[in-house]
């Protein structure tokens, strides 16, 4: 019993109620509205995702159709019947050479993931046998005081996603740093608040890629004379100014619109200034703080993919990218995997945040 | 009925005699909001005198402009003629010498009952240990009969729970006087005689100075010494005060058996409906 409650805790605080209740159903026996239940929550989500692949499927097929129409239509006009034949036959069998570039099918973009995957397992492989291969090397030269050769082969498509991940939290956690002190101190003051509001809203809207030029400005200067990785910090910076806009307005909202219950009682027990905003003020205002956080998160996220892409800092962006530009005949279908692990993990950060949230807040948000 | 003047102890009809300390006093007391058509005069050369340890309840029609004194006198609202003094002296703004019950609970709701009344207990005496300032609220909680929710949140608290931590954290402050804006006035029937037996219980004991706001006629007869009726606004007043002299403690039975009960009710309501 006190099992269920825990498993019933957890999975409400993740935002995946319907587990327990599948638990429940399965427990219990089977009561029309439990069923009822059972249907709406686990029946419905899963028929819909097998219709969306069903339309999908359709779609490719038809846009395969008209691509592989046109192509012998283009060769019966400007090479004759002969050669319209042989491209009939030719997208028949399947050869790369002349397959309709075009959508992928969902069974495409699956053997695309695994394609990935076993793509992965041969480059970490490459990379553990480099490693033990320089490792006797590697002792010496640093002994020496030269640097170690390190393993400079192509990233698999995981690790562009751990690169990615890394840049996004840096980012966000740059954005959290700067946007929750300052939407603060902003919400406590309403003339610093009127003073910076035009500040907030002519920087608010301004599109990632101008942030990223920005940013490029001032770091290409600054890192002039050092090593370090300017891809990644022009990025990570990039992904922070873009997203922390949502969390300082919410913070600043938050803050400045405490109940004002709370904030009489304040006065009343004559609370001092550290006291009012550590014991009140910021606990009233953290639903609205990870409000804005869980929008940054998923903003970083959003904007990473086309700042990585422009900054040509590794990860699924540039991932994305070398793929469109690379035309290989499963380019396409592995555009579509990196989209759907994006989404994924889009998805995934915010069930973090949402968690984090439950936990620290007084009052409960269920995921949506 | 008797007239109550300064330095002179108040002698009631049936002889109660009252300590003649002033508590809290209010002269001239005037509030005004001003408006784009001009000022609008809430209250006007309001004056009111509470000595120590009585319980006074304020009773009058809805927007007469009862919460703005009440808040006036716990140092809320500005005021903008007359003041208002404890113990002589004239009040500058909110401060823990006058404890505060709110009409909604005003926990926060982040905390256990037990820090909502630590948080005001801390306050009034830094220099307890942590252990006695526990001791201090755990003891009102107890009073209040929430010996077993010490450690709940208040947003798991029913209303009624929240705001038995309201009147401990009142309490808990060891404040002059004791101020309560329709305490119960959000509460069922029930509960709301549940919670005027426990702050009268408590307030029995500790005997601080209290004002409360009620619409309730039983209620304001069942707590008070003196029941303050106030006119109808703008430029509300004190109409009328009604002396009850019921001995304390009191209970419900006998306040209600009682041969004048009906009499101060008449006379309340008469003054209500005019």
């Amino acid at each position: 019993m006190s099992q269920g409650i825990t498993l019933n805790k957890i999975t409400k605080l993740i935002g995946l109620g319907f587990l327990s209740d599948l638990k429940a159903l399965f427990a219990r026996k089977l009561v029309k509205e439990d069923f009822i239940k059972f249907l709406r929550k686990f029946v419905v989500p899963i028929a819909s995702i097998f219709l969306f692949i069903g339309l999908w499927h359709l779609g490719a097929k038809s846009l395969y159709n008209t691509e592989a129409n046109y192509k012998i239509e283009k060769a019966l006009t400007e090479r004759g019947q002969v050669a319209a034949d042989e491209m009939k036959a030719c997208i028949a069998s399947g050869d790369v050479s002349c397959q309709p570039n075009t959508l992928p099918s969902p069974a495409q973009v699956w053997g695309s993931f695994q394609t990935l995957l076993e793509d992965h397992k041969v480059i970490s492989s490459d990379k553990a046998a480099f490693i033990e291969k320089t490792a006797a090397l590697n002792e010496t030269r640093v002994a020496e005081g030269k640097d170690a050769i390190v393993y400079t082969g192509r990233p698999s498509f995981v690790d562009q996603i751990f690169t990615s991940l890394k840049t996004v939290f840096a980012g966000f956690l740059l954005a959290l740093f700067i946007a929750v002190p300052i939407g603060v101190v902003i919400g406590l003051s309403k003339t610093l608040r009127s003073s910076v509001n035009w500040l907030i809203q002519i920087f608010k809207p301004v599109s990632p890629v101008v942030w990223l030029l920005l940013v490029f400005m001032i770091v290409k200067t600054l890192t002039k004379n050092s090593n370090s990785d300017s891809a990644f910090i022009i990025s990570f910076i990039s992904v922070g100014l873009c997203s922390m806009w949502a969390t300082l307005v919410n913070t600043a909202m938050g803050v400045s619109s405490v109940d004002k219950d709370y904030i009489n009682v304040a006065k009343v027990l004559k609370l001092g200034a550290f006291q009012k905003v550590f014991k009140v003020i910021l606990p009233s205002s953290l639903p609205l703080i990870f409000t804005g956080l869980r929008i940054t998160l998923s903003v970083a996220w959003m904007v990473l993919i086309a700042i990585e892409l422009l900054a040509q800092s590794p990860g699924l962006g540039s991932f994305v990218w070398e793929e469109f530009q690379n035309g290989a005949i499963d380019s396409n279908s592995k555009i579509i995997v990196a989209m759907f692990v994006i989404g994924g993990i889009g998805f995934l950060l915010d069930r973090i945040m949402l968690t984090i949230q439950n936990m620290v807040s007084f009052n409960k948000n269920d995921g949506i | 009925m008797s007239t109550n003047t300064i330095n002179n102890d108040l002698v009631t009809e049936n002889g109660i005699v009252f300590p003649s300390e002033v508590m809290l006093d209010l002269k001239h007391l005037k509030k005004v909001y001003p408006t784009p058509k001009g000022d609008y005069t809430v209250l006007e050369d309001l004056n009111l005198q509470i000595m120590k340890e009585e319980f006074v309840t304020i009773i009058g029609h809805s927007g007469c402009g009862k919460t703005t004194m009440l808040s006036m006198i716990a140092g809320l609202n500005e005021i903008s003629g007359g003041n208002i003094s404890v113990l002589g002296n004239h009040i500058k703004g909110p401060g823990p010498d006058r404890g505060v019950i709110f009409q909604s609970p005003s926990l926060m709701p982040w905390m256990t009952s037990l820090q909502n009344v630590l948080l005001g207990v801390n306050q009034v005496f830094p220099h307890a240990t942590k252990s006695q300032r526990n001791d201090i609220a755990k003891y009102y909680l107890q009073k209040v009969g929430l010996e077993d929710a010490f450690n709940k949140k208040a947003s798991e608290l029913s209303q009624g729970m929240q705001q038995r931590v309201g009147i401990a954290r009142a309490f808990a402050i060891k404040p002059k006087v004791l101020l309560l804006d329709e305490p119960f006035g959000m509460l069922d029937s029930l509960t709301r005689g549940e919670l005027q037996d426990i702050l009268i219980e408590i307030w029995n004991k500790e005997k601080i100075t209290a004002v409360m706001i009620t619409h309730d006629v039983d209620e304001a007869i069942f707590l008070a010494d003196r029941v303050v009726m106030m006119t109808s606004g703008p430029k509300a007043k004190i109409g009328d005060i009604l002396n009850i002299n019921f001995e304390r403690p009191r209970t419900r039975k006998s306040v209600l058996e009682h041969n004048d009960y009906y009499k101060y009710r008449k006379h309340l309501i008469d003054f209500l409906e005019h």
